[in-house]
């Protein structure tokens, strides 16, 4: 019982590993700012939870550990997004603009090309100053 | 009557205060239980005085579908990040990143902030802005807007603002 825990725990512990690893090669690999942050956040979602998964099964009988493993779970979860919201924010207000793709005009959904509000209110700031 | 509404809150902060006390420090002597005790006593007077002891920090009226919700989130967090690490792969020709309106039907805004978070804790997709009733969202890909269009997690939130 033990060796097969062992053995799921291991499991856990080298997708998740994999998992952030692969995260980070999207940070390299993706060609903007915003595209970037969504590799970043393979890294908090489901590689964090997977390598807190796999420590959870190595707790051995000290359910204090299991008790501090879920709450770091749950705080990296509730924190993420937030934090990944205020990144994307700051770098709107900021005039960044995402890099999009070249098929915007095929697509039949209420797409924006340029959306305006943070640009206008950016550039009336300025037009004030 | 407000106050009534102010006491359960208190109560239910000093319980989360209290568990998270215990839960961390897990000895049971009458000093470390007393320094718990001064701890969240501070703490939560702390909070009363800043007036943030409401609604909004403590949702105590979000049903209790939010655990089935969570359930189902996570379900739609693999699914997403199996996606993303599929594209992250192929390389940076695998994306074509599109920003979109996405409308919402929440009443609160509670429920709104779920659903938000909800689409920027998957990834693949990221909430910019709220303007009114409708999310600003960005998404890796097309999918990822089809998918919100489709309004399963719309639906899903929703539900927990009865």
């Amino acid at each position: 019982m033990s060796e097969l825990l062992d053995g799921l725990s291991w499991g856990l512990l080298v997708l998740g590993g994999f998992i952030c690893v692969s995260g980070a090669i999207g940070m390299h690999r993706f060609p903007d700012f915003f595209s970037r942050m969504h590799a970043a956040s393979v890294t908090d979602t489901l590689g964090g939870t997977l390598i807190l998964l796999g420590l959870m099964l190595q707790i051995e009988g000290q359910y204090l550990v299991l008790v501090k493993l879920v709450l770091v779970l749950l705080f990296i979860l509730i924190t993420s997004p937030t934090g990944s919201h205020a990144l994307a924010k700051a770098a709107l207000h900021g005039g960044l603009r995402p890099k999009l793709g070249n098929k915007q005009d095929e697509q039949d959904a209420d797409v924006l090309n340029n959306f305006g509000r943070q640009s206008s209110a950016f550039e009336s700031e300025k037009d004030k100053e | 009557m407000k106050k009534n509404i102010s006491l359960r809150y208190i109560i239910s902060l000093i319980v989360v205060l209290s568990l998270i006390w215990i839960g961390n420090s897990g000895y049971f002597n009458g000093l470390l239980l007393s320094l718990g005790a001064v701890s969240v006593a501070f703490v939560v007077f702390m909070a009363y005085r800043l007036g943030i002891v409401d609604e909004e920090s403590q949702p105590l009226s979000v049903s209790r579908r939010i655990i089935v919700y969570w359930l189902w989130l996570l379900k739609t967090l693999v699914q997403s990040n199996i996606t993303v690490v599929k594209r992250i792969w192929q390389g940076p020709k695998a994306i074509n990143p599109v920003v979109a309106r996405i409308p919402t039907s929440q009443k609160t805004e509670m429920g709104q902030t779920i659903y938000a978070n909800s689409i920027t804790l998957t990834p693949g997709t990221t909430t910019l802005d709220i303007q009114g009733d409708t999310l600003i969202v960005y998404a890796l890909s097309y999918d990822g807007i089809r998918y919100l269009q489709g309004g399963e997690m719309d639906r899903r939130v929703k539900r927990l603002e009865e």
